[in-house]
C-alpha cells in the first residue's frame, strides 16, 4: 500500500510526542508520593540524561545544568593547600613539565632565584595560562609530578577581552578540588600519605644503622 | 581490473617480487626502520602499472610526500592495497630538493590521486607532470611558498619544535599578535596588493568546467550557467564548495573545491611532540573523535614497537564502535536534514548520540575531544558505573532505537523516491578513486579493514561485513543501519570479553621517545580509512607527520556520481560524502 511507510513513520513519531506527556503524569505522581520533580530538580535532569529516558530530552540550560561527572574537564587552576593563619601554601614548584607537554604552548611560568643562595625558588614568581589558547586537552594535569594543576569544572569564561589568568586568578583551595574531584582528591591523598610514609621508613632505616655504628 | 571479488592468492605474485620483476631498477628501501621500494621516477608509471594490474593492488590509499631536506631530498610515497585485503604495498620516488620537483603524476593508473597529488604540489611543491588540473587544493591563490617545506616559517614562527624555550623557567607573557605588525596571522607576498590582485585560481577553475555554451538536439546554441554550490550552503555543512555547470537543472560540470577549513595541521604536527599530537587529532573530525585517537596511537605505537596492554585493547574497541554507532546516526539524520525532513530524524539520532557522549565524557573528560589514547593503552580506566551504563546501553537501548530509525524511516515513500537509484557509483569506480569505508562497501565492495587488515583485536570478534549491491543513496542509507548493528554485536562481544588488568603498557610519561623510521597506521573510521603516516628522526617532533582523511582525499569522486543529476539531489550526496 503506498503510504504505508509514511504512517509507519508517523506512529514512531507520534509515540515519540505522547512519551513525553505519558512520563509527566509518571512524574506527576512521583511527585505527589516522593516529592520528586521531573524540572528544575536534581533528580529530573538525572533521568533526563539516563538511559532510560523517554520522551522531551532536552535541558533547559541555563535554568538547568547538565550534572558533570568527575572527569569533566575544562580549562586547568592551580592548586593551593590551607594552612592554619589563613596562610596558602601553594602546591606548584615551577618545574615546567605542563608548560612543556601543552600542546598549544599557552603556559608561562617565571621560576625565579633565591638572592642569597642563588638556587631556584620552588614557588612561582608569575604563571600565566592564555584561556583563549588553552585546548582543555588536560595534560598539564595528567602529567603534574605534585597534583598542582588540576582541570576545571567552571565553563562559562565568556569575556569582552581576552581571557588571560595570573597567578592569583589562577589559585584555588585544595577544599574546591575536593569539591569536584573527591575520587581523584582521595587517591592523591593516599598516594601522598603513602609517599611520605616510605620516606619516612627510609629515613628511619638509614638512620638506625648510623646509629648502631 | 578492480574486482571486488575474493582472488585466490597462490597465482598472485607476492610484493617481494617487485624487486625480481625490475632488476637494477627497483630497489629495496634499505633504510632503518623503513619497509617498502624506491622507485626512479622515469620508470614510476610502468612500476605502478604492474603494481595495479599484475600484482593486483587495486585501492591507492595514500599519497604524500616528505621533504628530507639535510639530505637535499624530496620523497613521494605511495601506499597501495588490495580491497580483497592483507598488507599492503608501499612504494617510493626520490627526487633531488631542486626547483622544479617533478614527479610523474599517476591520475591515468588510480584516478583517486587527483586530490592527493594536489595537496602535494600545493603544500609541498612537488609537481606532478601529467596532472591535468594541478592547481592549489588548500592555501588560497597567489599564496607564496609551500608550507610544508622544512625550510618554510609560519608567520606566528618562534621556534623549531615545542616545546618553546621561552615559556620556562623565564615565561614573560605576551600575546603573539602583538609581535606581528599587521596583528594577524596572514602573511603576503611582497608585491601584493589586494586591490589589484586578480585570483587566477578561479579563472582556471572555471575554464576547467565543461564548455559554457552548447549546441542542443535541434541545433540550437544553449548557454550553461555556472553556479556557485557552497560553501555557505547549508547542505555542504560550511566546508565545501562545488562550482558547477548547470544544463537547465542537470549537473554538466562539476569542480570541487574544498580548504575552507584548512587548520595547517600537519605543519603544527611536525611542531608538536609525539604526545602532543594527540589532542590535535580529536579537532580532525569533532564526531568521532576516539576513531581519530585509534589511528594515530597505532602508527606511533608501530613506529615505537611497543605492545598495548589487554584492556586497553578492549577499550580501545569498545570507544571506536560507541563512535561509530553515533556517527552512523548523524550521518542519517543529517542525510535527512539535507532532504528537507528538518530536525526530526537529525534531533532523534542526537538524542542517542548525546547519551554515548556522555559515556565518553564520563571517562575521558570531554564529550567531543576526548584526548584519550596514549602509546601503549588509554589514559584512564573505564568506572564500573560507567560500563554498567555501557552494557545498558548497548544491549537494551541502542538496538531498540537503531530498530525505530529503521521504522521511521526506511519505508518512508518520500525518502526511497528521493533516494533510490541517486547518485549511483559502482564499485570498480569506487576503487579507482581509492573511496574507502561506507561508501565503497554500500557499491558492493566488502572491503572493511577490520577484516581486510586486522588492526588491534578485531580479529577475535565475530562479525559480518556490512555490504549492499547498488552504490545509490538508499543503500548508503541502509549501509549505516546495518554498520550500526554490527557494530553493537562487536561491543556485545566487547563488553563480555574485556579483562581486568592494567590499561597502559607503557609508564606515564610527558614525552615519549620514538626511534627513528616511518610508520602508517590506519583504522577502519565510520568515514573509511582513516590512516597517520609518522616519519620520525629520532627526535622528539615527527619529522613527518601526515593525515590521510578518509572523505577528502576522495572527493574527486564526487564529480563522477553527480554528473548528469539534478541539483537538488547531488545537494544530498553531500552528507554521504562528507558524514
Amino acid at each position: 500500500m503506498y503510504g504505508k511507510g509514511i504512517l509507519k513513520g508517523l506512529s514512531v513519531t507520534g509515540k515519540r510526542f505522547l512519551m513525553t506527556y505519558w512520563e509527566d503524569l509518571v512524574w506527576f505522581f512521583r511527585r505527589i508520593t516522593r516529592g520528586e520533580k521531573r524540572y528544575f530538580s536534581e533528580e529530573g535532569i538525572k533521568h533526563r540524561s539516563s538511559n532510560n529516558t523517554r520522551g522531551i530530552f532536552t535541558i533547559q540550560y541555563p535554568e538547568e545544568q547538565l550534572i558533570a561527572p568527575e572527569e569533566m574537564r575544562f580549562v586547568p587552576f592551580l592548586v593551593y593547600d590551607e594552612k592554619p593563619e589563613d596562610k596558602r601554601e601553594v602546591r606548584c614548584t615551577s618545574c615546567g613539565i605542563c608548560a612543556k607537554v601543552c600542546p598549544p604552548q599557552c603556559i608561562w611560568i617565571v621560576r625565579s632565584n633565591d638572592p642569597t643562595t642563588g638556587r631556584p625558588i620552588p614557588e612561582p614568581t608569575e604563571f600565566y595560562i592564555d584561556m583563549d589558547i588553552c585546548m582543555n586537552c588536560g595534560f598539564c594535569a595528567e602529567f603534574c609530578p605534585f597534583d598542582a594543576i588540576i582541570m576545571d569544572h567552571e565553563f562559562e569564561l565568556a569575556s569582552q577581552g581576552r581571557n588571560v589568568y595570573n597567578l592569583e586568578k589562577l589559585l584555588k583551595p585544595a577544599s574546591y578540588y575536593k569539591s569536584i574531584r573527591p575520587l581523584n582528591y582521595e587517591r592523591n591523598e593516599a598516594e601522598r600519605k603513602a609517599k611520605e610514609a616510605a620516606k619516612a621508613a627510609k629515613a628511619a632505616s638509614a638512620a638506625t644503622p648510623a646509629a648502631g655504628s | 581490473m578492480a574486482t571486488p571479488l575474493p582472488q585466490t592468492e597462490t597465482t598472485q605474485p607476492s610484493a617481494a617480487d617487485l624487486g625480481a620483476r625490475f632488476p637494477g631498477i627497483v630497489t629495496a628501501d634499505t633504510r632503518p626502520s623503513y619497509k617498502g621500494w624506491i622507485v626512479p621516477k622515469e620508470n614510476l608509471i610502468e612500476v605502478a602499472t604492474v603494481i595495479r594490474d599484475e600484482l593486483g593492488y587495486d585501492l591507492l590509499s595514500n599519497l604524500t610526500g616528505v621533504d628530507y631536506l639535510p639530505e637535499n631530498k624530496m620523497e613521494v610515497v605511495y601506499h597501495a592495497y588490495k580491497t580483497t585485503g592483507g598488507p599492503g604495498l608501499e612504494f617510493k620516488v626520490q627526487v633531488l630538493r631542486e626547483d622544479p620537483v617533478e614527479v610523474p603524476s599517476l591520475i591515468g593508473i588510480w584516478p583517486g590521486v587527483d586530490f592527493q597529488e594536489r595537496e602535494a604540489w600545493d603544500l609541498l611543491g612537488i609537481r606532478f607532470t601529467g596532472h591535468p588540473d594541478l592547481r592549489r587544493i588548500l592555501m588560497w591563490e597567489g599564496y607564496e611558498g609551500h608550507p610544508l617545506r622544512k625550510d618554510w616559517k609560519e608567520p606566528f614562527y618562534e621556534e623549531e619544535a615545542k616545546p618553546f624555550k621561552s615559556r620556562w623557567p623565564d615565561g614573560q607573557f605576551y600575546l603573539a599578535e602583538e609581535k606581528n605588525p599587521y596583528h594577524d596571522n596572514l602573511k603576503f607576498p611582497r608585491d601584493f596588493d589586494p586591490e589589484k590582485w586578480i585570483p587566477e585560481g578561479e579563472a582556471l577553475l572555471y575554464g576547467s568546467l565543461a564548455r559554457y555554451s552548447v549546441k542542443n538536439e535541434e541545433g540550437l546554441n544553449t548557454d550553461r550557467i555556472v553556479l556557485n554550490f557552497g560553501p555557505q550552503h547549508p547542505s555542504t555543512h560550511g566546508v565545501f564548495r562545488a562550482a558547477l555547470t548547470l544544463d537547465g537543472e542537470t549537473i554538466a560540470g562539476l569542480k570541487p573545491v574544498i580548504g575552507y577549513l584548512h587548520r595547517n595541521h600537519e605543519k603544527i604536527g611536525e611542531r608538536n611532540t609525539y604526545i602532543q599530537n594527540m589532542p590535535f587529532t580529536d579537532r580532525l573530525d569533532y564526531f568521532n573523535s576516539m576513531a581519530n585517537n585509534f589511528s594515530y596511537a597505532i602508527a606511533v605505537e608501530k613506529l615505537m614497537n611497543i605492545p598495548v596492554a589487554e584492556r586497553a585493547e578492549y577499550i580501545r574497541v569498545i570507544m571506536a564502535e560507541l563512535s561509530r554507532v553515533q556517527n552512523h546516526l548523524i550521518f542519517i539524520g543529517n542525510l535527512l536534514n539535507d532532504l528537507g525532513a528538518m530536525y526530526t530524524p537529525a534531533l532523534y539520532a542526537f538524542e542517542e548520540r548525546e547519551l554515548i557522549l556522555d559515556i565518553f565524557e564520563a571517562v575521558s573528560g570531554a564529550r567531543m575531544m576526548c584526548n584519550y589514547f596514549r602509546f601503549g593503552g588509554v589514559v584512564r580506566d573505564v568506572p564500573e558505573d560507567v560500563m554498567q551504563k555501557i552494557k545498558d546501553l548497548v544491549y537494551d537501548r541502542l538496538q531498540a532505537r537503531t530498530d525505530e530509525m529503521d521504522r521511521l524511516l526506511s519505508d518512508n515513500e518520500v525518502l526511497v523516491s528521493r533516494l533510490k537509484g541517486v547518485h549511483v557509483i559502482d564499485g570498480e569506480t569506487a576503487i579507482q578513486y581509492s573511496v574507502t569505508g561506507p561508501v565503497l562497501r554500500a557499491a558492493g565492495v566488502p572491503y572493511d579493514l577490520r577484516r581486510a587488515d586486522p588492526y588491534s583485536i578485531y580479529d577475535r570478534f565475530e562479525f559480518d561485513v556490512a555490504m549492499r549491491q547498488n552504490g545509490d543513496l538508499y543503500d548508503n542509507y541502509l549501509i549505516r543501519l546495518d554498520e550500526i548493528r554490527q557494530s553493537l554485536r562487536i561491543l556485545e562481544q566487547a563488553l563480555k570479553q574485556i579483562p581486568q588488568g592494567p590499561i597502559n603498557s607503557q609508564k606515564p610519561a610527558y614525552q615519549v621517545r620514538v626511534p627513528a623510521g616511518e610508520a602508517y597506521g590506519r583504522t577502519e573510521s565510520p568515514k573509511g580509512e582513516l590512516g597517520f603516516y609518522v616519519v620520525s628522526n629520532g627526535k622528539p617532533n615527527p619529522w613527518r607527520y601526515h593525515v590521510r582523511a578518509p572523505r577528502s582525499s576522495t572527493s574527486p569522486r564526487w564529480k563522477r556520481s553527480a554528473l548528469a543529476t539534478k541539483l537538488r539531489t547531488s545537494s544530498l550526496c553531500s552528507a554521504s560524502w562528507m558524514l
